[in-house]
């Protein structure tokens, strides 16, 4: 548990699984790359401790454990589906390459 | 012992023979020390099996293995079971086999497994086995959309009654079952020297899956259900983790299973990954590329999947070069959708 928030630890995610740096580093780096879609939705996913924040325009905020319990809370957050196979979706990343 | 038992799961449409090859399977010396869990005890074969009742819902069988009922809690069942192992009440198995009703969803039950915090620290998921009835099985297959699942999400597909059912027809469900399901292997139950033991051996490297994902993959059938094939260059594993979290969240209901061997970048090793519906087993490494090329190649098996797209969505979110490979799947992803690579920054 955390001493500060009073927070249980993360449990893992399988995209835990392969390793490849520090914990700090690997959540840093799986925030940016969300953030890579996340922006087209209007949030933001920031890490936080060993989890992440998760944080529209508006201000609204939610705490994001992993990677599994990420798409679910950003469309809440969205109020919209995030689905990688909408047409739009894909080419506003095809057109940023 | 040491590590989590090994779960199998026997599945198999109502008659299509799931009880005959547990029985045959139970007979066979190498899985003396094996618990199987069965619904009720009356309802299946086994009852002439049992030597004497031991506590509950629990008998012992004749060779030594355990039988136990679920009696609708799957949980509860497994976990009963692992704590009679551990008090020394039942005989010490090493793997459990769980022979599901003719109407289930494997999904659920590999679900309790995998996302149970309790069971995932002393069980694991072996392999999903599915006996499809060759007289049958097309009419089954037309009818009862369980029966597709079933078959969908299978390691490996055990062929009944193939002594009672024409060679046309025989070979026409096989090349159906192999559209349904490419990545698993087709065993004829009718076969003297049939590898029992391999039946419900474990694959605790994911060796045995990553041949099978090397093997060629037919095109996907004209029905609802059928297999992508996604095929790469070594890919982003936190952008490729993204992306499959992201359409397992939107589309995990139909799809109904994927595998795939993935070449992550900066890795020399590939990572064998499989997932039923919703849920995603561990990722595994494996020591070698079982063909010795180093490429991506992930199948999904699913409900009116659009490869295309999905080749498409997979090029964009995770900036890897999409492939058609040798022949594989025979469908081309235009260039002229073809996204730029990434920059370095972006990932």
């Amino acid at each position: 548990m955390c001493g500060l928030c009073g927070a249980f630890g993360a449990p893992d995610h399988w995209s835990d699984g392969v390793r490849s740096g520090t914990p700090q580093a690997e959540r840093r780096a799986r925030a940016d790359a969300a953030n890579r879609v996340l922006g087209l939705y209007g949030l933001r996913l920031a890490a936080w401790a060993d989890r992440y924040t998760l944080s529209g325009r508006t201000g609204r905020t939610a705490m994001v454990d992993h990677l599994g319990t990420l798409w679910p809370a950003a469309e809440r957050l969205a109020g919209r589906a995030c689905d990688p196979l909408d047409p739009a979706v894909i080419a506003a990343l095809e057109a940023r390459g | 012992m040491s590590g989590p038992t090994p779960v199998t799961l026997l599945t198999g449409f109502l008659g299509a023979g799931k009880t005959t090859l547990l029985a045959r399977l139970l007979r066979w010396p190498a899985l003396r020390d094996t618990a199987v869990l069965i619904n009720e005890f009356g309802e299946v074969g086994l009852d002439h099996l049992l030597v004497e009742p031991l506590q509950g819902e629990v008998a012992l069988l004749r060779g030594g293995c355990v039988c136990c009922s679920i009696r609708g809690d799957l949980k509860a069942a497994l976990i009963d079971l692992h704590d009679r192992r551990r008090r020394g009440l039942v005989p010490p198995f090493r793997r459990v086999v769980i022979e599901t009703t003719g109407l289930a969803d494997p999904g659920p039950a590999v679900a309790t497994l995998v996302a149970d915090p309790v069971l995932r620290h002393a069980f694991t998921t072996a392999a999903i086995v599915t006996v499809v009835d060759a007289v049958n099985g097309d009419r089954t297959l037309d009818a009862h959309e369980e029966a597709v699942r079933q078959v969908a999400c299978a390691d490996r597909l055990i062929l009944s009654k193939t002594d009672l059912a024409t060679p046309d027809a025989a070979a026409s469900l096989r090349a159906r079952l192999a559209a349904l399901n490419p990545v698993a292997p087709v065993t004829d139950l009718t076969l003297a020297d049939m590898p029992e033991a391999a039946l419900l051996t474990d694959d605790p490297s994911g060796e045995r899956a990553g041949r099978w994902l090397c093997a060629a993959v037919p095109e996907a059938p004209h029905g609802p259900v059928g297999a992508v094939l996604i095929e790469s260059g070594p890919v982003d594993w936190t952008r490729f983790g993204l992306w499959l979290g992201m359409l397992l969240n939107r589309h995990g209901a139909r799809i109904l299973r994927l595998k795939g061997l993935v070449a992550v970048e900066g890795a020399a090793t590939p990572v064998v990954i499989q997932g039923v519906q919703h849920l995603v087993h561990p990722p595994r490494h494996l020591p070698a590329w079982p063909d010795g090329l180093a490429r991506t190649r992930l199948v999904l098996i699913g409900h009116d999947l659009d490869g295309d797209l999905l080749r498409r969505s997979y090029r964009a979110f995770t900036g890897a070069q999409v492939s058609t490979g040798s022949g594989l799947v025979p469908r081309h992803v235009p260039e002229a959708h073809a996204p730029a690579r990434p920059a370095a920054a972006d990932r």
